[in-house]
């Protein structure tokens, strides 16, 4: 059904559950460096995901959170070390990973509910596909713009729909670049809080890159924050400077005195003392 | 055919066409070639309210009543100047005879099917090169260079070549319609938004499946004003082949009533190719607007 599945083994992992119904995958970065010319974006990364973990990314711009994220989609090939998904490597496209970018990046010519039938695992039957992306839309607060085009909805409205496209997928990863930011900010409380009801509901592995502490405190199991060590030279690549345990059960307390005393650590780590 | 209606503003606009312009020189064409720029609110993005389309008729009336003037003072012979009536009564005088529709009928033909081959290559050459760098490397200045060759610098070569007849009549308006939609065509697809082409890559969408859901349809707004430049050019084009070599069509019609002295076919001739340009326009500028409400 999926010429997209980029090795055998790749199903490997997969082979337990049945095809597309979305078991978390675990992703494992090994050695990951990025070059681009001369310049060194990321080296040596080193990260395990177990399936069904929720991890953060954090770090100051232009650290390579976003091409480490495009490294696990299969959208870049990293310049040494590995992406594996359940052991295997990633080379390609993975149909089990799905992402929602920073813009929404929907197709101004299809509705919002045509955008996210393209999330849609490939070989889906049409009447569930057509089922799904209804509920995913409702899901989303969109049930009743489901034949507008993206251009005649609000940004954050389109970045909803971005976000049921991926959902649309049943991913085992989930993929995150900022998905948020966009949103003013009351909507990305509300965004947030959908996610982790979505997440709730079925178990998925989730990388998401923010520049929100509250919002990596608020969702992730594991911050991980990248950048480059404190006098280094500046041609050094960024790598995994702190890994922080979130262990807190949800729902969060946002005011939470433990996320609090988190929060100033990782401030301090970001270059902004004592918040 | 009534020369009460003279849409010389439309020829006009057209004949920038000339000079090769085939660039997609309106801003809704170029943006249409970039990926959705979203307005902070909703709403149509950049539409300003039009005026009627009536006011275009004002300058053509204006200038048929300085015309009928001009021509009522006999301050210039009719050989020079001819009276608005006389254009409407060789009008008539051919209509009855049949000829003029014979040429207006050959004269469209020579367009539409001319237009026709050359758009469908310039849009098959326009997409490898927009997709291919090899494809753009090797075939972009060449092509660039014979866009440079001015419409009638190709007449002697295509008589030479393929002699009289329908063939090189076509030949040139193909050669015509070709350049703007290639390079409509070429520059589109090679500014397709990025971020949705990864979008598209993202959700396993690869080779024909990304050119045809995501590449294609990004390029369509862009493409659509790059056919509609084309139609343009076709009717230089075309006039092109038919003053040179033909024995019929609304090109023919002006050099013969050159050499007859026949000022006020020579009118008839122009104001003819000036309202089926046109028209024609008007045809393809509908289908652009459904084109654009739909695509972009």
């Amino acid at each position: 059904m999926s010429s997209a599945v980029s090795a055998p083994a790749s199903r490997a992992g997969s082979a337990a559950a049945p095809r597309g119904a979305g078991s978390p995958v675990a992703v494992q970065l090994q050695g990951v460096g990025r070059t681009f010319g001369d310049h060194v974006v990321l080296a040596d990364v080193d990260l395990d995901v177990a399936a069904g973990e929720v991890v953060a990314l954090l770090g100051p711009s232009g650290c390579g959170k976003s091409t480490l994220l495009r490294a696990v989609a299969g959208l870049d090939a990293p310049s040494t070390g590995s992406v594996l998904l359940d052991g295997a490597p990633v080379r390609d496209h993975d149909p089990r990973c799905a992402v929602a970018f920073q813009e929404p990046r929907l197709l101004p010519w299809r509705t919002l509910a045509g955008n996210t039938a393209l999330g849609l695992p490939p070989g889906t039957p049409k009447a569930e596909g057509r089922e799904r992306v209804a509920a995913l839309l409702d899901v989303v607060g969109l049930a009743r713009f489901a034949d507008h085009r993206p251009r005649s909805v609000s940004g954050g409205m389109a970045q909803r729909a971005a976000l049921a496209r991926a959902l649309a997928r049943r991913p085992g990863v989930l993929v995150l670049d900022e998905p948020f930011a966009a949103l003013d900010a009351l909507t990305r409380l509300t965004m947030q809080d959908l996610l982790l009801d979505v997440l709730a509901a079925t178990p998925t592995t989730v990388l998401l890159v923010t520049h929100d502490v509250d919002e990596a405190l608020h969702l992730a199991d594991r911050v991980v924050v990248l950048g480059r060590p404190t006098g280094a030279p500046p041609e050094q690549g960024a790598g995994v400077l702190r890994t922080t345990e979130v262990e807190l059960a949800h729902p969060r307390d946002r005011g939470d005195a433990h996320l609090a005393s988190l929060r100033a650590e990782l401030l301090e780590l970001l270059g902004v003392p004592r918040a | 055919m009534s020369a009460d209606a003279v849409p010389l503003s439309g020829r006009s606009a057209q004949a920038q066409g000339l000079g090769g312009s085939d660039e997609p020189s309106s801003p809704r064409g170029l943006r249409a070639g970039f990926g959705p720029r979203r307005p902070a609110a909703s709403g149509e993005p950049g539409t300003r309210k039009r005026l009627s389309p009536w006011w275009g008729a004002l300058l053509p009336l204006v200038l048929l009543g300085a015309w009928q003037l001009a021509t009522s003072t006999g301050n210039y012979p009719a050989s020079q100047l001819p009276s608005p009536a006389a254009v409407v009564r060789a009008a008539g005088d051919l209509w009855e005879r049949g000829l003029l529709q014979q040429h207006i009928a050959i004269s469209a033909q020579r367009v539409f099917v001319g237009f026709a081959l050359g758009a469908a290559a310039g849009l098959a050459v326009g997409s490898l090169v927009g997709l291919s760098r090899w494809a753009d490397a090797l075939l972009g200045s060449t092509i660039g260079a014979l866009r440079a060759v001015p419409s009638l610098a190709w007449v002697p070569l295509l008589l030479l070549w393929i002699g009289l007849g329908e063939p090189p009549k076509l030949t040139l308006v193909a050669i015509g319609a070709f350049f703007p939609v290639f390079t409509t065509t070429a520059s589109a697809l090679r500014h397709v938004d990025a971020g949705l082409v990864e979008a598209g890559r993202a959700y396993g969408l690869r080779g024909i499946a990304l050119l045809t859901q995501v590449q294609l349809p990004a390029a369509v707004p862009a493409v659509i004003a790059g056919l509609r430049l084309a139609l343009a050019q076709s009717w230089l084009f075309l006039v092109a082949a038919e003053l040179l070599a033909s024995s019929i069509g609304l090109g023919y019609l002006l050099t013969e009533s050159v050499n007859n002295g026949r000022t006020d076919r020579i009118f008839l001739a122009i104001i003819t190719l000036a309202v089926l340009g046109k028209l024609s326009d008007a045809v393809v500028g509908l289908f652009e607007r459904w084109a654009l409400r739909r695509w972009a």
